[in-house]
Order: structure tokens, then C-alpha cells, then sequence
């Protein structure tokens, strides 16, 4: 079982008992716990590398105040500098741009886009009062498209007609068209999920984000991810340069480092975390509560 | 070929590979310390040693590399399919649906995720592909309902193998844990000897949370064998190994692929290579 990083750092640094400030060999050693305490809260090791860096800097010559031990201190430093790194402050969906908006979702297979899909398409709807329309370009997975269809009359929000044959791109601009003449506010493109060695796949995301120049491209990634976080965040943003990441299934027990590892590399920001498979299952990102749960406390 | 002191240093840069591979830092450092032995500061080359890790790793997932396959003299063989949400069950199904229809096999699908959109579409869509008869209620419907009507399907039509397709749920969600207990004791009530196989699949982009899941879906379902997808990506699965080592659990079959052909036997040479980076 995992112990939680306090108990580790506890048992390294307060044994020293020491009053005063943090010297670079206590520090030295404390850095070791922290480092596989992220590897195994699944943060991938470059993150974790330069993370440690940013930590170490930051805790030696930190006086230790009477009141707190040294494990406790560093234990704070390592929280402070983990919820600076996943973002400070919540970043919702940016709407600014003219009607009707575009969002693009993109991702590995299974990722949960086309879920979250509709469970945006239900927010902006309900709390945001905009018209919104639902389009999948998913010609590959057997019934993605029903499966949208079905999900826009759970949440009550429209989605483009389905025409057989058609390729993902030309779809694209039938939904841009269909959004134009409609009057909407917002247009959601649901894609099938690739994974990023397809080239073909990835040049045809790169054609439909090209032809609808979406305001918001969202990679959606599962919080279960180990280290292949960093590959999925840093392909997909290289080629479609993502606007933020949708982390799901963090209703699981997973430790969620991915959170940090995207987040890292990326430079995005996580915007929404999905909290399970129902439509009201989509929550605004809390660094504060991501953190905690990638120290395990 | 340059060759390199096996000093701690590249000892560490080992480790890394592992780390990096999804493998984590106990069973990473383990197979490190396994190639280490006896070898410390010799000079070998970059490739020798990655076949060194291989080896390592290969100890490992040998034994429990083991063949997918349904016992003939069990009619109908009930497999079912287990896992967390998007992880590749449905298309497992059909691509096992696809072999063994190319072998003769009759066979029946149970469209047991009444839950998720469009689930039963899915799978009727690879029942058709594959010329598997498809049982399906409404969405909604109990999911232990389902597999009973399929089984007594299959015997009425002479199938030779079941396969019931479960709702994914992650393994902390009890109610739905509980719910897949019943499907099981469902099963069990029309058949004792079945599910004669409960196949968790995993997904080769999954860290360390993997070990949580067997644990759970072991205890609650039974599960027989592994089957992990996804292996065409970048990502290499090496969570494997560390369940290997932890539960012993059979390693069958690799989805590297979206298409009906795209299932492999698991083969622990392969994977072990892969993980070293070789090939
Ligand atoms: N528990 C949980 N399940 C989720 C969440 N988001 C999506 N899912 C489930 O994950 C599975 C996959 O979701 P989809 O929305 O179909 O994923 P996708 O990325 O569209 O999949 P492809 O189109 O096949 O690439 C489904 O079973 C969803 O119900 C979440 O936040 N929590
Ligand atoms: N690249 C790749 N994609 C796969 C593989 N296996 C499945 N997929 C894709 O992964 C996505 C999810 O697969 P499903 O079979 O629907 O997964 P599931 O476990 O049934 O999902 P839920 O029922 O929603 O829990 C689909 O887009 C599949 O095409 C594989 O081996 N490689
Ligand atoms: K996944
Ligand atoms: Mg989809
Ligand atoms: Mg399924």
C-alpha cells in the first residue's frame, strides 16, 4: 500500500529533529521519496525531474519554524509548487469569438470525447443559455454516431443528421453550414479517436481543425494514464495545438499524474474533469483537490 | 558498437526505461537489480543489455503467456467480458467473434451494457460483421437478464460459445461491482461450471491504477485472463509485468488494432522486446 508522502518524508527528514533551515543534503534525500511518489501516482519521469528541481530550489534554506517539523514543511512546499504547476485558477471554455463557435474534441480511442461532448453541450446549454449543435465525424467506431445522437436526446441538444458515406472532414464543413443556417452559438465536433502513430488519422484531424478553425481544441485524456500522458498530450498538440484537456473518469481511484504530466508539457490548461458516465458528470478542474490526490492525502 | 561500463549510472538509466514503460519503481528497480547482478562495471554494448532486460522481463511474463482457448467439450463455452470504461471490450469481442467464426464456431453475443449509449448498436454492428447471432433487450434493461436470455439461447441454437459484453465501470464504484457479482451469480444459476472464462481487458495506456483493477475485478467476477488493447499506440503496458509478478494472472490475447483482425495471442518474447526497446 501506499503511504501517503507525509508518513515517507516524515520518517526521512524529522528523525533530524532540527531546528533551523533545510540544508541541501536533508533536502537531497527527501526528494528521493518525493520523486517515486509521483512515478507512482503515475507523473511521468521528465515531469517528475524537473518538478523535483523546482522543489529542491524552493526547500533548501527554508527556515523550519518551531511549530513545524521538516517532513511537513517540504510536504507543503511539494503541494504548493503542485498546484502552481496544474494551474491556479479554474479556465472555463472560451466562447469569445464569433457565432457560431467551434470546439473540437480529440483523443485516444476510449478517451471518453464523445460522453464529453454531450456533457458540455448540456452545460453550455443549461448554464449558459447558448444554442448549442452536436456533430460527430466518427465514421470508424461501429455507432459513434448513434451514440451521440442518442446522447443529444438525453441532454436535449441538437445534433447534425447523420449522412451515410461521408468522410470526417466533409462533415465538418455540413456542420459548420447546418450551424451557420441554423443560428447556433456553439458547434461541438466529436472525432474519432486515434491513436497518434496513425498519420493518416492525424492529418485528417489536422484538415478538419484547418477547415473549421475551432476556438477551443480539447484533448480529451483519461486520468487512468500512465507515463504515455506526455507522447498522447505532446502529439496531439504538436498537430492540432490544443486550447486545454478534458481529464476523465476521475470519479476512479487512480492517483491521476497525468493531470501534471499534461499540464507540464503542454503548457494548457486543464479546464474540466470528467466525474463519471452520467450527463451531469463533468466538473470545473481544482488544482487544490488534484493535488491532494496525486500526494495521496 | 560502443561499448558501455555497467556502472550505476546506467544501471539508473535502466531503471528509467522501465519506469518509463509503465513497469513503476518496485518492479522497475527489481529487474534492474536482477540484470546488475554478477555484471557490475563490465563492459557491454547498448543492445546487450537491452536484451539483458528483455530476458528479465521475459522470465516474468512467460509463464503466464497462455493461449485463448475455448474448451470444446463446454457447449456453450460462456466467456465473459470484463473492465473500466473504454478500455476495448465490445471490439474484443468482435474481434474474437471474427476468429472464431472463420473457424466454424457458432456463436452467440450477449449485448449485456444496457447502460451506454449506443452500447447494443455497437455490438450488433460486429455481430453482423461477423455473422454472430446478437441477444439484446431495451437499454435499461438488467444486465443479468440479458445473459441468462442469451444462454438459453445458445443451447435452443446450437452455439458453440457465448460471449456476454458488460457495461465498462471503474473498480470503486461498488453499486456497480455488485451489480457485475450478479450478472456472475446469474450465470452460474443456469450453468455451475460457467462463466467458463472472465476475460478483464486492459488498456496498454493505464499506469499503475491497473493493479487496482485485477485486484477488484479478480475478486469480484473471477477473472480467468487477461487481454490488453491499444498495443499499436505508443504506449507499452508494461503494468503487465507487475501484475505478472503480483497475480499470476494468464496473459492471452493483444488488440493492436481497430479492425476484426487485429487481435494477436500474447506473446511474451514480443512484449518483453517491446518494452526493452527493441524492435
Ligand atoms: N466513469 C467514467 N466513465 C466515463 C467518463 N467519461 C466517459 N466515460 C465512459 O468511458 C467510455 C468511453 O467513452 P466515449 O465517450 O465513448 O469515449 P470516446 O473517446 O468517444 O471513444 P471513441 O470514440 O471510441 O474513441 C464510456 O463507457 C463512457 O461512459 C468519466 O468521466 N467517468
Ligand atoms: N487503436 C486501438 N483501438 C482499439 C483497440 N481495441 C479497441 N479500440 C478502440 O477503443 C475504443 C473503445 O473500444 P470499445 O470496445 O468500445 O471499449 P469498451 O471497453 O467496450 O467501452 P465501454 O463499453 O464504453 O466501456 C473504440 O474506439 C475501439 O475502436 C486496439 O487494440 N487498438
Ligand atoms: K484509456
Ligand atoms: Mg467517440
Ligand atoms: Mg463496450
Amino acid at each position: 500500500m501506499f503511504d501517503s508522502l507525509s508518513d515517507r518524508l516524515g520518517g526521512i527528514l524529522d528523525k533530524l529533529k532540527r531546528r533551523g533551515a533545510l540544508t541541501e543534503a536533508d533536502v537531497g534525500e527527501a526528494m528521493r521519496e518525493v520523486r517515486r511518489a509521483l512515478i507512482e501516482a503515475d507523473v511521468a519521469l521528465d515531469v517528475v525531474r524537473s518538478f523535483t528541481d523546482k522543489v529542491r530550489q524552493r526547500a533548501v534554506g527554508v527556515e523550519v519554524i518551531k511549530s513545524v517539523t521538516p517532513g511537513q514543511m517540504v510536504v507543503k512546499i511539494v503541494h504548493d509548487v503542485l498546484v502552481e504547476t496544474l494551474g491556479s485558477d479554474a479556465d472555463p471554455i472560451d466562447l469569445n469569438a464569433p457565432a457560431p463557435v467551434p470546439i473540437l474534441m480529440v483523443g485516444l480511442q476510449g478517451s471518453g470525447k464523445t460522453t464529453t461532448t454531450a456533457k458540455i453541450a448540456k452545460r453550455l446549454t443549461e448554464r449558459g443559455n447558448r444554442r448549442v449543435l452536436m456533430a460527430s465525424l466518427d465514421t470508424r467506431r461501429p455507432a459513434a454516431m448513434e451514440q451521440l445522437a442518442t446522447l443529444g436526446t438525453q441532454v436535449e441538444v441538437n445534433t447534425l443528421p447523420i449522412v451515410p458515406g461521408q468522410s470526417a472532414v466533409q462533415i465538418a464543413k455540413r456542420a459548420m453550414d447546418a450551424a451557420r443556417f441554423g443560428n447556433y452559438d456553439v458547434v461541438i465536433l466529436d472525432t474519432a479517436g486515434r491513436v497518434t502513430l496513425d498519420e493518416a488519422l492525424m492529418a485528417e484531424v489536422a484538415e478538419v481543425k484547418a477547415i473549421t478553425n475551432p476556438h477551443e481544441v480539447l484533448l480529451v485524456a483519461d486520468s487512468l494514464t500512465g507515463q504515455d500522458a506526455v507522447n498522447t498530450a505532446k502529439a496531439f498538440d504538436s498537430r492540432v495545438s490544443i486550447t486545454g484537456i478534458v481529464l476523465t473518469r476521475a470519479d476512479g481511484d487512480g492517483r491521476g499524474g497525468a493531470a501534471l504530466s499534461m499540464r507540464a508539457v503542454t503548457g494548457k490548461p486543464i479546464k474540466l474533469l470528467g466525474t463519471g458516465e452520467k450527463m451531469d458528470g463533468l466538473e470545473d478542474f481544482d488544482p487544490q483537490r488534484v493535488a491532494g490526490r496525486i500526494l495521496g492525502m | 558498437v560502443t561499448k558501455r561500463k555497467l556502472d550505476a549510472e546506467t544501471l539508473e538509466e535502466l531503471e528509467d526505461l522501465l519506469i518509463r514503460a509503465d513497469l513503476g519503481t518496485a518492479t522497475a528497480a527489481r529487474i534492474v537489480e536482477a540484470v546488475g547482478k554478477g555484471r557490475h562495471d563490465k563492459m557491454i554494448a547498448p543492445d546487450e543489455v537491452k536484451g539483458l532486460i528483455a530476458s528479465e522481463v521475459e522470465e516474468i511474463l512467460g509463464p503466464v503467456a497462455k493461449p485463448f482457448v475455448p474448451d470444446a467439450g463446454q457447449k456453450p463455452f460462456v466467456v465473459l467480458m470484463v473492465g473500466v470504461n473504454g478500455s476495448g471490450k465490445t471490439t474484443t469481442i468482435g474481434k474474437l467473434a471474427a476468429q472464431w467464426r472463420s473457424e466454424g464456431k457458432r456463436l452467440t453475443l450477449a449485448a449485456g451494457d444496457t447502460f451506454r449509449a449506443a452500447a447494443i448498436e455497437q455490438l450488433k454492428v460486429w455481430g453482423a460483421r461477423t455473422g454472430a447471432h446478437v441477444v439484446a433487450r431495451e437499454q435499461g434493461a438488467d444486465a443479468a437478464g440479458v445473459a441468462h436470455d442469451a444462454i438459453t439461447e445458445a443451447r435452443a441454437n446450437g452455439s458453440d460459445i457465448v460471449m456476454i459484453d458488460t457495461a465498462g465501470r471503474l473498480q470503486n464504484r461498488t453499486e456497480l461491482m455488485d451489480e457485475l457479482e450478479k450478472v456472475v451469480r446469474v450465470v452460474k444459476k443456469l450453468e455451475p461450471t460457467a462463466p467458463h472464462a472472465v476475460l478483464l481487458v486492459l488498456d496498454a495506456t493505464v499506469g499503475q491504477n491497473a493493479l487496482n483493477q485485477v485486484e477488484v475485478f479478480a475478486r469480484t467476477a473471477g477473472v480467468t485472463g487477461l487481454v490488453m488493447t491499444k498495443l499499436d499506440g505508443t504506449a507499452r503496458g508494461g503494468i503487465l509485468v507487475a501484475i505478472a509478478q503480483k497475480y499470476r494472472l494468464p496473459i492471452h490475447l493483444v488488440g493492436v488494432g481497430e479492425g476484426a483482425e487485429d487481435l494477436q495471442p500474447f506473446s511474451a518474447r514480443d512484449f518483453s522486446r517491446a518494452i526493452a526497446g527493441l524492435d
